[in-house]
């Protein structure tokens, strides 16, 4: 697969002739046209007349707004050998996202906002997709005083994590919510209760006990959901809950929404999809955090997704080198890239099996995702920004890491038959064909 | 089982299990013979890759290596270039380069000697991957049970301790089960592996239901650091409560065979009159040991016959 561009010039026009339209934000799913004029989105409708500059012939193809990943880590600053901005990028248009959101776990910490502020440039400099910034909330991720979030919200942070790990102190964390308030920003919590996956590479169930290898029970994640939760309803602040992964802790977000609890929560392609009984400690590739769990658990996050306990997907996309990632499972270090391969599977193993129809799942890959985050896109409204993906939802093709754009190389899905994926990608009105 | 590597026995069927068994006897009356060299591995290289601490099973590969003829090469963790960095793969590649015919290899992460297989093309013998498995060790245990027994069917076998931190109890469960033994698990609850249900398997509250009526009794090693990381209070107590001593072995079968895989900490998981009493078999098990190795090494490098 290479991209190609497929226009020069932003401010030609272009029609994509005939797709099935879906754009959640507008309640629209129908067969149409949609006309691009000056990277805007200039109409949607029935069988446009007018003769652009290009058309791309969308018959049979599905054609959404360009997919938003709010969790990925692209590795600048200084971790580059590992993944940067532009084979980030490049990965994204691969998978049909034209928006994401860095994590700051990087060397150094994106913890201040002259760190934020070189992040917006650096994004704006390589310009092949819209990339947002995500800031620390406490100071090089540690815990234990908050960074400074009101300055990095000024220089253009559109939220705060310290993904990669739970925020132990309580109070730090309370702090952080209550400093937050009055702002738009949202806090995406990492929740494993940090004593209790000391060591831990995998799920704690019957397969760690049988591979001797030691384990991260669910219960951590339920006990950091519940304590997230209890403290955004008592601070009144917003809780934004990182790859969810327990059945439990699912209950636990249902339960807080119900009690009027600002708290959304995200899932990734691999935790409804895979489970503990897909680890094989000769490959490192399946070691994540949190860890793959049980077919329970994957039911009931797939429930949650769908009933709207659980508001988006996001991919968690987290390459590693390959010296990285080939040796000791426990050595390893936790994630693969996501970004390649999340619409595909969850077209195979969620769609094509009907377990989730399309406009809810292109639902909470953009319009869910804008809303959480109030970012400028997700939607396919007129006079918007024209971010478009275009899906053949029954195109068949093998997952292949030497075709990767990603730097990262180990992921459990490399060999999978998939059925479904992006085939081209429009940022800002400029179209990049994948095929 | 020419050119198998031997990673676990839950990749071990009881026919293959019973060769070796049938093997080691052989060879443990070479042992105790008078001249102790065979020419079975003559020209053949093995290397010892030890990358965690080891007395017995090491010093147990090596002989038993050497007794049939090979060229025996033993690489401690401090002496080798893991601590320079290098990664495992280098290491195993740089071996195989010279020309071996079997790496033996104990590690501490779980799934390297089968990562091990995947790398490199020589046999490859795990001596012990983390709390993964310790196939020699359980077929020595097996070995010295059914030298005891005469069986292995239908005895009740209790393993007691700390299961969860265990690769040769791990190893032990696949192989005892697979050989119709039942087996009987106790242990503070803190060392003991949740969702452990297996068929053949019993998980008992206390030490005393799981050594009831036992025809052996397999004491596992605490490891002292254990203490301080909070899973048990004090060696005193844990011996109190759980440690196997002469007035708890009453509860068992008076002709009981004690195992232990050693190192033992006398006054912790076993008193000192236990481990020199009339049931422990616990010296036999060393000399088996090396029976059981030369089994595995003329097995998977020499197919056996002869």
């Amino acid at each position: 697969m290479s991209i190609h561009k497929f226009h020069a010039n932003i401010n030609d026009s272009l029609i994509i002739r005939g797709g099935r339209v879906i754009d959640p934000a507008n309640k629209i799913d129908k067969i149409a046209d949609v006309l691009i004029i000056d990277g805007k989105i200039a109409a949607i409708d029935d069988d446009i007349k007018m003769k652009p500059d290009h058309e791309y012939n969308a018959i049979g193809k599905i054609v959404t707004p360009g997919l938003i990943d709010m969790h990925v880590h692209f590795r600048e600053p200084g971790q580059e050998a590992k993944e940067d901005f532009i084979s980030g990028s490049k990965a994204a248009v691969a998978g049909g996202y034209t928006t994401v959101a860095t994590m700051p776990n990087t060397s150094p910490v994106v913890d201040n906002a002259a760190l934020v502020r070189s992040m917006v440039a650096r994004a704006d400099d390589v310009g092949i997709i819209n990339i947002k910034i995500i800031g620390a909330v406490t100071k090089n991720q540690a815990g234990l005083e908050l960074a400074e979030m009101r300055d990095m919200i000024d220089a253009g942070a559109v939220a705060f994590s310290d993904d990669g790990h739970f925020d132990d102190n309580a109070k730090i964390f309370m702090n952080a919510l209550d400093y937050l308030h009055g702002t738009d920003k949202i806090i995406i919590c990492h929740e494993e209760e940090t004593s209790l996956v000391k060591d831990g590479v995998m799920n704690e169930g019957r397969r760690s006990a049988i591979l001797g290898l030691k384990g991260r029970p669910s219960v951590a994640e339920d006990i950091a959901v519940a304590r997230d939760c209890l403290l955004a309803e008592y601070t009144g602040g917003r809780v934004h809950i990182a790859h969810m992964s327990s059945a439990r802790a699912v209950e636990i977000v249902r339960d807080a929404k119900k009690r009027g609890v600002k708290v959304t929560a995200e899932v990734t392609p691999q935790h409804l999809t895979m489970t503990e009984d897909c680890v094989n400690p000769t490959d490192a590739s399946t070691k994540i955090n949190p860890p793959l769990r049980t077919q329970k658990d994957c039911d009931e996050l797939l429930k949650g997704l769908i009933d709207g306990t659980i508001d988006c997907i996001v991919t968690d996309h987290s390459p590693h080198a390959a010296e990285e990632k080939d040796r000791e499972y426990i050595y390893a270090p936790s994630g693969f890239p996501g970004l390649e391969t999340s619409l595909g599977i969850l077209l195979t193993d969620l769609y094509h099996k009907n377990k989730i129809d399309l406009p809810t799942l292109i639902s909470k890959m953009t319009y869910e995702p804008a809303k959480i985050f109030n970012l400028d896109a997700g939607n396919l409204s007129v006079g918007s920004w024209a971010d478009v993906t275009i899906i053949d939802a029954g195109l068949e093709w093998i997952v292949d890491a030497d075709k990767f754009y990603t730097r990262g190389s180990h992921s459990p899905f490399v060999g999978r038959k998939l059925k479904g994926r992006a085939v081209a990608t429009i940022v800002h009105g400029d179209l990049m064909k994948l095929l | 089982m020419l050119g198998k590597s031997i990673i676990g026995l839950e990749n071990f069927s009881p026919d293959e299990i019973r060769l070796v068994l049938k093997t080691a006897r052989e060879m443990k009356k070479i042992i105790s013979g008078g001249v102790k060299k065979l020419p079975n591995l003559r020209g053949r290289a093995i290397v010892n890759l030890f990358l965690e601490p080891s007395t017995r099973t090491r010093t147990s590969f090596e002989l038993a290596g050497k007794y049939l003829g090979a060229d025996v090469v033993s690489i401690n963790a401090s002496t080798s270039s893991i601590v320079k960095g290098e990664s495992l793969r280098d290491t195993l590649m740089t071996i195989e380069a010279m020309g071996v015919d079997a790496i033996v290899i104990r590690h501490k992460a779980e799934g390297s000697a089968e990562y091990a297989t995947q790398v490199v093309k020589p046999v490859i013998i795990n001596a012990g991957d983390g709390a993964h498995a310790h196939p020699s060790q359980a077929l020595l245990d097996l070995f010295t049970i059914e030298q005891f027994k005469g069986r292995l069917a239908g005895l009740k076998v209790a393993i007691v301790g700390d299961i969860l931190h265990s690769r040769v109890a791990r190893s032990d469960i696949f192989g005892l089960t697979k050989m119709g033994a039942e087996i009987h698990l106790a242990g503070p609850k803190t060392l003991l592996p949740r969702f452990f249900e297996f068929d053949g398997v019993t998980v008992h509250e206390n030490i005393e239901s799981a050594i009831k009526d036992a025809d052996v009794i397999n004491i596992l090693r605490i490891q002292l650091e254990r203490q301080q990381s909070g899973l048990f209070p004090s060696a005193r107590e844990y011996a109190r409560v759980f440690g196997i001593n002469e007035t708890r072995l009453r509860l068992a079968k008076d002709d009981v065979l004690i195992l232990h895989p050693g190192p033992q900490n006398k006054g912790l998981e076993i008193s000192n009159a236990v481990v020199y009493g009339a049931n422990s078999a616990i010296h036999e098990q060393v000399q088996n040991g090396v029976a059981v190795r030369m089994a595995l090494l003329d097995l998977t490098l020499n197919g056996g016959a002869k």
